[in-house]
């Protein structure tokens, strides 16, 4: 196609175009002599506006533009796990081989490794009928996921010739589908969405199943649900990455979707680390085996970082319409929100709150919105969970981007910043965070954990209620004043913040712990203040209590209990109820 | 071809506009001859057809409309480099100012540089051993980090900084591959000497490459030295296999220098007036630190900035937070009491330090050492307000160890001499010396294995030195 269009002007990531009528809005485009990517955000019979997702500098008005015709896509298929993008799904490892260590500019490498040979079992047939969604072809993509392929969801028709199973690159052509026109849609290993479009699906559930991710304060007090949206909020140094780090690792979700948005370099490299060296219990396999990273550091280009969230979650949505159980950690989205500013700046936008655009809420609930249990186009159920990561300014929870996910998430995990001083992780305030999965949830705990889970969590939490408005007292008059029952709440608090709440993510044993062993913890603990409790309506002194050392003991099972050797706390019961009876006989 | 545009069409704050311009570049370079005849640079920050704006790095005064030559120099920022820039002093652009003539370049680099592939990066281990106790066992530095002080004015992180550079030792790192760049922001002349005249001292100045902008100096210029800087410390750290110590200061001067060009530029402002790319400019800056695969060498930042009116939420050392991996902060109080250096414990942090330590690389009881004095010193922090209400001599038994712990912790353990040299063992040693202080029942962030081989041994050295120690209390 011969193209007239040429660059007229250049201002950091924004080029405009001059009275041009070939695009259309979000229109992927090619800018400059090294075909740089960018996409169309904006149109008027003036000037076309793009937004480039590379470094602009060296452009020279009078260069060509060159649309491709579609919105900004990326391409689906084997390959995408055990990987690492950036923000425009380019693959970093292909472009390290490429060029080197350091990212120049408009690299074309394709997304997914178009050489490799994937090992294709057809499962359509001719003659089948086949809609939008359904699959005709699978492939083992690392060792525990299948990669299933399907019909891209506007197409359907009847299957005309299919290829005999065997090795195939992601573009080979697997079956071909005649669809009711009559036109040939040839099909291969891979498709392309674009990716601010949500996949459809038949039908959203609602969550009913808990992400169990095996950290003590999240699955017993502030549980998500699969399909669930959380938010994890936190000034620096709270522990925001480490906590999504450790979601990561250890949540149950079949496939973990981890955007690197704005953040550091290093962290991204200790993750490609980490995951490649840890094994998942579950599979024993390695952690990459079912893991892709999105990456688009804080140095990277600015508007590829406002398009990684999207890549991230289309990703995942594909994963989830395979059956699979997805689950996206963005960190952060606050910086998310701030390319989004600087891009509304340099497009000379009228400002909202702080200098973010106006349209920054709407955006967000259309990420968030993204996530959901849902009855898939085949039949198969899946899910996405998005936990993301929020970075307020100055620690300040009321500014624009942690207000306005508030609205739209129903988990949400404050990291408070005196905990992460005392070096209290993960340092999830009980008193500010809250969930609102429980009652969607509680029928899945009774039936799975059992009745006693449900009653111990109030319990628990009704002793840190309590603990919460002694402390206020405490702080003015001393623990001395209070009455012995009134220490004993304190104590015991103790116990559960520092026992069962803190949870040690470098212990071999206490990084993931079962939600038995969560159980039995909190069985442990409630048991010890049952039996002290009666000790002091009769009269004993706290101190006597205090110095048989279970309080001490309970605090550090944690680690004096083994994951394998649940059978343990039958004997700490035991001898709870022995050196009770001890000082009650003495 | 080269062209000369004569004239300007507009000039505003450090702005200048051209019209007419063909095949100008983003970004490029431009110089300007004013009417009498002197030289100024400036860069190419916007293109609108053939409307070009111009950053002069240093400001429009004597610029007029007419009579001033405009040329395009057709590439981007770069900096001359060769392995003779270590010993030098440059001026904010890069320009040498110890009057030892222009380099003789073996390469030149765009300043801008280039983002590093997360991929390539090696995910950095190897801790520093600085000799301060505060640093090593706390807030480790890991080599290819960016670890900022946040400080304020009138204490004393230029001293600090100074310590750090002549005691950092790195383990397998010679004497000849060592190497310090020192990027000065808006700082006062006095500073820059200070600087100068420690690192003459610690005998490493041949080691040393300078690039001053110093308060006086044009403050566009003052965009272009941490780039400069970091330019210069890649080279070294990725072409000539050097460990590269880079020390900036001010970054506070740095971005009121990026908020002024950007509000001459009539951007829409963010936080306190500062651009809403405050971030990424930033990143752009503290990202470049690091180690690359296949290369020996490292790029190790110790950012400093003065947190305006001591406030940690404004946005620069708010970004730098968010940014960084990790900070240390300097306390007024801590400083005012005469403890060097003046650690402000609980809000400092080392984000790398869990993979750098512990067994293999320092001992094996760091990390859940340093989770405990962190503990404590919490602890010791709650006592102290609530002694601040009731009094000291209503607190239980236990909080009053705290005390104690709280001010043994500070005058033994924060304090030390501005030349101390303490080995990692010393300090870990110390550590547990002070725990001893508290029962060891109060110790819930340590197992007991190692509880058992280091509290037990501290507790039996201070009771076997008891008697002595009373007496020369008393």
């Amino acid at each position: 196609m011969e193209n007239k269009d040429v660059i007229f002007g250049i201002n950091g990531p924004v080029v405009t175009v001059k009275a041009s009528r070939s695009f259309s809005m979000m229109e992927m485009v090619l800018v400059g002599n090294e075909r740089l990517v960018g996409e169309i955000i904006g149109i008027n019979s003036d000037f076309t506006t793009i937004q480039v997702y590379e470094e602009t500098t060296g452009l020279k008005p009078g260069e060509p533009v060159v649309g491709t015709g579609s919105p900004m896509n990326v391409t689906l298929g084997p390959g995408i796990l055990d990987n690492i993008f950036d923000g425009i799904e380019r693959p970093l490892k292909a472009i390290a081989e490429e060029s080197g260590s350091f990212i120049n500019r408009g690299s074309s490498v394709p997304s997914l490794d178009t050489e490799k040979l994937w090992d294709v079992t057809v499962t359509a047939k001719v003659g089948d009928i086949l809609s939008g969604g359904d699959f005709y072809a699978e492939c083992p993509e690392t060792p525990i996921i299948r990669h299933k392929c399907m019909v891209p969801p506007a197409l359907s028709g009847e299957v005309v010739s299919v290829a005999k199973d065997g090795q195939y690159r992601v573009n080979d052509a697997i079956i071909v589908l005649r669809d009711k026109k009559g036109v040939e849609h040839k099909l291969s290993l891979c498709q392309r969405w674009p990716i601010r479009t949500p996949r459809p699906v038949t039908k959203r559930l609602s969550p009913t199943v808990p992400l169990i991710t095996g950290q003590r304060v999240i699955d017993t007090l502030f549980p998500i649900a699969k399909g669930g949206t959380a938010a994890i909020p936190g000034g620096f140094g709270t522990g925001k990455t480490m906590t999504q780090h450790q979601l990561a690792k250890w949540c149950d979700a079949d496939i973990i979707i981890y955007v690197g948005c704005g953040e550091r370099g290093n962290e991204m490299s200790q993750v490609l680390d980490e995951f490649s060296e840890l094994i998942d219990p579950k599979s024993g396999r390695p952690m990459t085996d079912r893991t892709t990273l999105i990456a688009n550091t804080s140095n990277m280009p600015v508007a590829a970082r406002e398009a990684s969230i999207y890549t991230g979650i289309t990703l995942a949505e594909y994963y989830r319409d395979m059956g699979y159980h997805v689950a996206i950690m963005a960190d952060s989205t606050s910086r998310w929100a701030e390319a989004l500013r600087e891009i509304s700046g340099r497009l000379e936008e009228m400002p909202a709150e702080e200098g973010f655009p106006a349209y920054l809420p709407s955006r967000l609930s259309e990420f968030y919105e993204r996530a959901g249990m849902v009855d898939n186009l085949n039949g198969t159920d899946g899910s996405v969970t998005i936990i993301g990561a929020v970075s307020p300014q100055g620690s300040d929870f009321s500014e624009p981007v942690t207000q306005n996910t508030k609205r739209f998430i129903r988990c949400f995990w404050a990291l408070d910043k005196a905990l992460a001083y005392a070096r209290h992780y993960p340092a999830i305030n009980w008193t500010s965070s809250y969930s609102e999965y429980f009652t969607d949830l509680d029928p899945w705990y009774k039936k799975n954990a059992g009745e006693d889970f449900v009653k111990y969590r109030k319990e628990i939490n009704r002793l840190l209620q309590e603990e919460n408005q002694l402390m206020e007292i405490v702080k003015l008059i001393g623990s001395d004043v209070l009455p012995d029952d009134q220490k004993l709440v304190i104590e015991t608090a103790r116990v559960i913040r520092v026992g069962f709440l803190q949870q040690n993510a470098f212990h071999a044993d206490d990084t993931f712990v079962p939600l038995e062993k969560q159980k039995r913890m909190m069985q442990v603990i409630l048991h010890l203040y049952q039996k002290a409790h009666q000790l002091v309506a009769a009269a004993v002194p706290i101190s006597s209590i205090l110095e048989t050392g279970l309080f001490d003991k309970l605090v550090k099972m944690k680690y004096d209990i083994p994951n394998n050797r649940l059978d343990m706390f039958d004997e700490y019961l035991k001898e709870i109820d022995e050196k009770v009876a001890g000082v009650l006989n003495s | 071809m080269i062209l000369d545009y004569i004239g300007v069409k507009e000039i505003n704050g450090s702005l200048i506009v051209l019209d007419g311009v063909k095949d100008a570049t983003y970004e490029e370079i431009v110089t300007i001859r004013l009417e009498n005849g002197a030289l100024r640079q400036g860069r190419v920050v916007q293109i609108e057809g053939d409307r070009v704006v111009v950053q002069v790095f240093q400001g429009t005064r004597g610029i007029s409309l007419d009579n001033t030559r405009t040329r395009l120099m057709g590439r981007p920022m770069e900096l001359p480099l060769s392995p003779e820039i270590l010993g030098r002093v440059f001026d904010g652009a890069g320009r040498p100012i110890d009057g030892l003539g222009d380099i003789f370049p073996v390469k030149r680099a765009n300043i801008n540089g280039t983002p590093m592939n997360p991929v390539s990066r090696v995910y950095p281990k190897n801790y520093i051993n600085t000799g301060i106790s505060s640093i090593d066992v706390l807030m480790t530095l890991i080599r290819g980090q960016k670890l900022p002080i946040f400080s304020g004015s009138g204490m004393n992180h230029n001293e600090l900084a100074v310590q750090i550079a002549r005691q950092a030792k790195i383990k397998d790192a010679t004497g000849d591959n060592f190497a310090i760049v020192f990027a000065a922001m808006g700082v006062k002349n006095d500073v820059a000497e200070y600087f100068k005249q420690s690192f003459d001292e610690s005998g490493v100045l041949s080691k040393v490459v300078m690039f001053l902008n110093l308060a006086n100096d044009p403050i566009i210029e003052r965009t272009l030295t941490p780039r400069c800087a970091l330019t210069a410390a890649e080279y070294l750290a990725f072409e000539l296999d050097m460990h590269v110590l880079v020390i900036m200061t001010d970054m506070t001067s740095y971005a009121e220098a990026l908020r002024e060009f950007s509000s001459s530029k009539g951007e829409i402002p963010g936080r306190k007036g500062y651009p809403g790319y405050l971030y990424s400019d930033l990143a752009s800056l503290y990202e470049r630190a690091g180690m690359v695969k296949g290369k020996n060498g490292s790029v190790t930042q110790i950012p400093i900035l003065t947190m305006p009116n001591d406030d940690v939420t404004h946005p620069v050392p708010d970004l730098t937070g968010y940014i960084t991996e990790g900070q240390i902060v300097l306390d007024r109080a801590l400083a005012g009491s005469g403890i060097y250096p003046p650690v402000s414990v609980l809000p400092s942090l080392s984000r790398l330090m869990k993979d750098g330590i512990g067994a293999g690389y320092t001992r094996e009881d760091h990390s859940a050492l340093a989770n405990q004095l962190f503990a404590a010193y919490a602890h010791v922090i709650d006592s102290r307000s609530l002694a601040s209400v009731i009094g000291e001599e209503e607190l239980s038994p236990t909080d009053k160890k705290y005390m104690e712990f709280g001010k043994q912790f500070e005058s033994a353990f924060l304090n030390q001499g501005p030349n101390e040299n303490r080995t990692i063992e010393e300090s870990l040693d110390l550590g547990w010396k002070l725990l001893t202080t508290l029962p060891r029942e109060e110790l819930d962030r340590v197992d007991d294995a190692i509880l058992d081989k280091y509290y037990e041994k501290a507790k039996g050295a201070v009771v076997s030195a008891a008697p002595g120690t009373e007496e020369s209390s008393q």
